[in-house]
């Protein structure tokens, strides 16, 4: 009997939806924008969370060298600061090795370059890049470079000549502030807008179902239970959403191909068309669950005030 | 088999459809009810359905109390009744066998019995050709008498008839009640209200008059007067 049922209703669920051609259709195209909302949600924080990381991974501290500092003593400071628990990493750039970067960074700028030829010397001071374990020990590391006595003692006064770390820091704090309020306000918008697209979906079933509600009239003095009414019209609205999320998940794929110079040309950026290929199947999913959610449940509150006694 | 005991509706102070009526009909009856627009007809059949309560009194199905009946008693309930109305109320979106089959689905019939019962009925309202047609596609006499397959397909115990030929031609009008005769000749009790004055002439069976809500003449070989 169940079975029965169930069957008669599925069957009658996919038959409304292939007869009501137009309101079938108009319905799919409200929720095909509500998911597109819910995607592009998925996709912009994804591309938000990439970038903050990458600014985060930015933070460094330099350390410069007096520029006659002796290659072997610095080497001799790097094992030395290696071995520290705080201390995940320490390039070294020699002071031959800052010159090319600095020729390569300034290599469109001839004025620069001929100034630079000017000079018998190489003007660039030697280097360290120390990237810590966590954020929040560079306070603690930058503040022993720039005081430790002992460094002054063992490698002469003025051997450490700069640790560039707040000017640096300074900047990625405020970075990261812009960031995260992007994010912030992104979300937010977002969320705003999946909730209107929500309440447009809802109310487009509704006025399907009203449309129906004559129709509803005439099953219950048939005799139909509230099941048997009910039933086909949220397999319709999960239609509608099955539908909806097919058409979503398809735009996408140029939605992305399109944007993926755009995200990947901006500081720290992510290729938003390779994350869309590499988690179509979650992205799908999730999309899927939305679509089926959206309708089945806005078709079950739509039906239930036409079937009170 | 149907028994309205001391039965009022009142919509507000002014406005009353039922005046304390009193009446029964029993097992294989067929009573016509007539009055004017606005005598009560309908309300007292929308009671009879449980479509709406009354303000106070009982309406007896059998033994039981319609309008005590909870929301899964109702559905049952009304699986026992056929109805038939003047705008036919068809489901617009299924065709002619699916209008009737799906009577016998909410009714919990198997698929073998619809398939062998569906076509047996449309046969004996003459609408075998039209099975795969919708709504749209018939005429106002071949809707209605989808409507009486729809209404006795679950071979009810009694067939409510909320003036059935309203819309109709004469032709037509003369086919719904000879069908409407042949099913209270098969033993189902028939509550028919219609204005056709004709019809009433021409049934010779048992009249319920009904005036500003109140039973002004029950004859049980009545002609129609108002």
């Amino acid at each position: 009997m169940f079975f029965q049922n169930s069957k008669r209703i599925f069957r009658w669920g996919v038959i409304n939806f292939l007869r009501n051609g137009i309101v079938s259709f108009s319905s799919v195209l409200v929720m095909t924008v509500a998911l597109l909302m819910v995607g592009s949600t998925i996709l912009l924080s994804v591309f938000l969370n990439a970038t903050l990381m990458n600014v985060e991974d930015k933070i460094d501290i330099n350390v410069y060298f007096n520029i006659d500092a002796e290659e072997e003593n610095i080497l001799t400071l790097k094992s030395s600061l290696e071995v520290l628990p705080e201390v995940s990493s320490v390039v070294y750039v020699s002071k031959d090795l800052a010159l090319e970067e600095f020729k390569e960074r300034h290599k469109n700028d001839e004025l620069t370059l001929q100034a630079l030829k000017e000079l018998e010397d190489n003007p660039l001071r030697a280097r360290f890049n120390i990237k810590a374990v966590s954020p929040e020990q560079y306070d603690g590391i930058a503040q022993m470079l720039e005081g430790d006595t002992a460094i002054s003692l063992q490698y002469g006064a003025g051997f450490i000549d700069k640790v560039n770390y707040r000017d640096n820091k300074l900047v990625i704090e405020r970075m990261k502030k812009i960031i995260y309020g992007v994010e912030q306000s992104g979300i937010i918008t977002t969320i705003a807008l999946i909730f209107i697209s929500i309440l447009i979906t809802f109310n487009t079933i509704r006025l399907a179902i009203y449309i129906s509600k004559d129709e509803i009239g005439v099953m219950r003095l048939v005799g139909a239970g509230n099941m048997y009414i009910r039933g086909p019209f949220v397999v319709a609205g999960s239609l509608y959403g099955v539908v909806a999320a097919l058409i979503t998940i398809g735009l996408f794929y140029p939605i992305t191909l399109s944007i993926k110079q755009h995200t990947e040309d901006l500081y720290g950026g992510i290729d938003l068309f390779r994350y869309y290929i590499s988690n179509f199947n979650q992205i799908f999913l999730i999309i899927l669950i939305s679509g089926i959610a959206l309708g089945a449940i806005s078709s079950y509150l739509a039906v239930r005030r036409y079937l009170k006694n | 088999m149907i028994f309205f005991d001391k039965v009022t509706k009142k919509y507000t102070d002014r406005s009353i459809g039922l005046s304390n009526i009193t009446f029964s009909v029993e097992p294989n009856e067929f009573v016509s009810i007539v009055g004017h627009s606005g005598a009560g007809k309908t309300t007292l059949l929308k009671m009879l359905l449980a479509e709406d309560k009354p303000t106070s009194g009982s309406v007896f199905f059998e033994s039981t109390n319609i309008h005590k009946l909870k929301g899964g008693e109702i559905s049952r309930f009304r699986r026992r009744v056929g109805i038939v109305f003047q705008d036919f109320r068809l489901l617009p979106n299924k065709t002619s066998y699916e209008n009737i089959a799906f009577a016998m689905e909410v009714a919990g019939r198997s698929d073998k019995e619809i398939e062998s019962d569906v076509p047996h009925v449309l046969d004996l309202v003459d609408l075998s050709k039209k099975a795969y047609n919708f709504p749209h596609e018939l005429s106002g006499g071949e809707r209605q008498r989808v409507a009486i397959a729809r209404a006795i397909i679950n071979q009810p115990d009694l067939l409510v008839a909320d003036e059935p030929t309203g819309n109709l031609d004469p032709v037509n009008t003369y086919e719904i009640v000879q069908i409407l005769k042949r099913i209270n000749d098969l033993g189902t009790t028939v509550l028919l209200t219609t204005h056709n004055k004709g019809i009433i002439d021409s049934l010779d069976k048992r009249v319920v008059t009904m005036e500003e809500g109140k039973i002004v003449r029950d004859n049980s070989r009545g002609k129609y007067e108002l």
